[in-house]
């Protein structure tokens, strides 16, 4: 059953040199404990929409349509600063950051940061809610918690942090965690073992988790389903094999052949996307990949960006290429 | 020097290695750094001697401070009267003691109402996104255009001279400034992480504010405070210096100062020896307001 069904949501900034459209009619499906993954470059859009899930887009942008279904209501009815939407954040969905450097409070101790949220959210009282931060420490394998309640972010090391960042965000035991590119500050050990443990978090907890990523060895080994999205739109959407095994998007293509696999004959040159991303300042209408694409057609250029065609059994792809049913795409040609 | 390296065997660094040192409190850390300054502990033993004479005034002195001709008027430092009389033979002493608690008394009172009004403004216009922002600090602005020393001698002209009114010049003056730095901090505090990520934990933007943002920008308006302080004690002498600080018969340093400075030539320590208080006393604060930025932030406290 889907918890949480985001559609058709669009986020624009307005800027001095034009309209960005970060995000321009994504939708996007998490069921009951499915962990999604969301790929794609920098500035795709992958975290502005996320974050206008949680109507925390700051001006100058805006959310200019759509919908955002959890548990049965619409969360972009509520306003930013609702007791509603104030009630679903942290304790509904709550959301992990990219840098743990600078995502907990400096002057305050890090077992107080936790309470203080389980006081928000949960009500509970000063010895409640020590007992659950430290029984949550202990969980994350952080050593002797009793004493590390007491220390300040600076006397951790990137990685606890990024525990008690996965503390503070199962605290309230949220339906669905958002990690917004979790490990991409750490070193390549410590990543491995965080999401190893968030990938258990979610699980003991029975939360959905969204891991938004750049990196698709990441959503390789956790995701159930995963969105690959470019210029602020789905390109291509599926469950992760179709997605690895048979991508029918040329820009999902692109990204699988530039990434070395460990599971494949050696040899295999890797090829990178040429190009550099498109400029979301006033797009054309066109398909934004256009000018990186390999395979494209005359048509292509005068035909706005298609929708998703079904490729496959809860596969879609953004492109001309599917719009008939037999025109699927092997990578390896 | 040669037998080191036996000494400091495996055993005993294993032994380290296994045993959490003990902690060290967060108090006991407070403190080693607050007080591992010398011109700190000068700074606040002056302040404590400042604050004891001012609690204890009525005690200390030896004549009554306002009753004039305990003495003979002008008299010179003699053991009757440690610091003379004046010139209408009040002991100089008594004044000066009751003078610290003038002192601190309008310091104090208009510089934490200043800055808790000003801090508040300050933050809520640096965090606000909308139209607050313009708002308080076009007004802050606006206050600002005048110099504080003009600002408090008209709102004391207007209202009169007396210590409420005072208080009251002073606190207004010094609003903007707290307001100022505090917006300005806020503005740079908000941007970080931990900000949106306590947004996304759900809490609300007052508590925000002031759980999250307050604290942050406390540090730097921490050492803003002592040095207003300061200021604020050497503003009250120049009010009370100009003739619209405190009502004539009570003792303020700054009235002494003015007072005693006609006679400059033949008694100097009637107007040195407030000169000299006042001076000590801003220093004092200014010391300890360094004291305390490095030991109120517990990033500072763990390297110092």
């Amino acid at each position: 059953m889907a918890l949480l069904r985001v559609e058709d949501l669009k986020t624009y900034f307005q800027t001095d040199a034009g309209l960005v459209k970060a995000v321009d009619g994504v939708s996007f499906t998490v069921n009951e404990q499915e962990i999604v993954g969301v790929v794609g470059e920098s500035g795709c859009g992958k975290s502005v929409s996320w974050l206008s899930v949680m109507s925390l887009i700051n001006p100058p942008g805006k959310i200019m349509g759509g919908k955002v279904l959890f548990e049965g209501k619409n969360l972009l009815e509520y306003t930013r600063h609702s007791p509603e939407m104030r009630a679903v954040r942290g304790a509904k969905i709550s959301m992990i950051f990219q840098e743990p450097m600078t995502s907990l409070n400096p002057v305050l101790t890090v077992g107080e940061q936790v309470s203080e949220m389980l006081r928000w959210h949960l009500k509970m009282n000063d010895k409640e809610a020590k007992e659950r931060t430290l029984y949550l420490m202990n969980l994350v394998g952080i050593p002797d918690a009793k004493n590390r309640y007491d220390d300040y972010p600076h006397q951790f090391s990137g990685g606890m942090r990024q525990r008690m960042m996965i503390v503070m965000a199962m605290s309230c035991n949220p339906r669905l965690v958002i990690a917004d590119e979790p490990t991409t500050a750490l070193d390549v050990t410590t990543q491995a073992q965080l999401l190893e443990l968030l990938n258990e978090m979610v699980k003991e907890f029975q939360s959905s988790l969204v891991l938004i990523t750049h990196n698709l060895g990441v959503v390789a080994r956790y995701a159930h389903r995963i969105y690959v999205m470019y210029a602020g739109r789905v390109v291509e959407e599926g469950k992760a094999e179709d997605i690895f095994e048979r991508p029918q998007h040329p820009y999902t293509i692109g990204l699988l052949k530039c990434t070395p696999r460990l599971d494949e004959e050696e040899g295999r040159e890797l090829e990178p996307i040429t190009g550099l991303p498109p400029n979301l300042i006033n797009m054309p209408p066109t398909c934004a990949f256009l000018p990186r694409c390999k395979y494209r057609k005359e048509r292509c250029a005068e035909e706005p960006w298609p929708p998703l065609f079904p490729v496959g059994p809860d596969h879609y792809a953004r492109c001309l290429l599917h719009e008939n049913a037999e025109g699927r795409v092997n990578m390896n040609d | 020097m040669s037998d080191g390296p036996a000494v400091i065997g495996k055993a005993a660094t294993v032994a380290n290695f296994q045993e959490a040192p003990p902690r060290i409190s967060e108090w006991k850390r407070f403190r080693r750094v607050f007080f591992g300054r010398g011109m700190v502990v000068v700074g606040s033993l002056i302040l404590l001697c400042v604050f004891l004479t001012a609690i204890f005034a009525p005690w200390l002195a030896p004549y009554d401070p306002y009753k004039p001709g305990v003495g003979n008027p002008l008299e010179k430092p003699s053991k009757r009267h440690l610091l003379g009389t004046d010139n209408l033979g009040r002991d100089q002493l008594s004044r000066l003691i009751f003078g610290a608690r003038t002192a601190i008394l309008v310091g104090f009172v208009s510089v934490i109402i200043a800055a808790v009004i000003g801090i508040t403004l300050g933050i809520a216009a640096g965090y606000s996104r909308g139209p607050a922002n313009p708002l308080i600090m076009r007004l802050m602005d606006a206050l600002m255009c005048f110099p504080n020393i003009l600002l408090a001698l008209v709102i004391a002209a207007i209202l009169g001279g007396s210590i409420v009114n005072v208080i009251v010049a002073l606190t207004v003056a010094l609003i903007p400034t707290y307001a100022r730095v505090a917006c300005g901090l806020t503005l740079s505090v908000r941007e970080y992480d931990y900000v949106l990520a306590s947004r996304l934990m759900g809490f609300g933007n007052f508590y925000i504010m002031f759980r999250h943002v307050l604290p942050n920008v406390f540090p730097p308006i921490m050492v803003l405070v002592t040095l207003q302080l300061g200021a604020a004690i050497l503003a009250e002498a120049g009010l009370s210096f100009l003739g619209i600080g405190i009502e004539p018969p009570g003792a303020a340093w700054g009235a002494m100062v003015s007072d005693g400075y006609q006679y400059m030539m033949s008694n100097p320590v009637l107007s040195l020896a407030p000169g000299l208080a006042i001076m000590l006393t801003g220093f004092a604060f200014n010391m300890v307001g360094d004291g305390l930025r490095d030991a109120v932030d517990p990033r500072l406290r763990g390297l110092l």
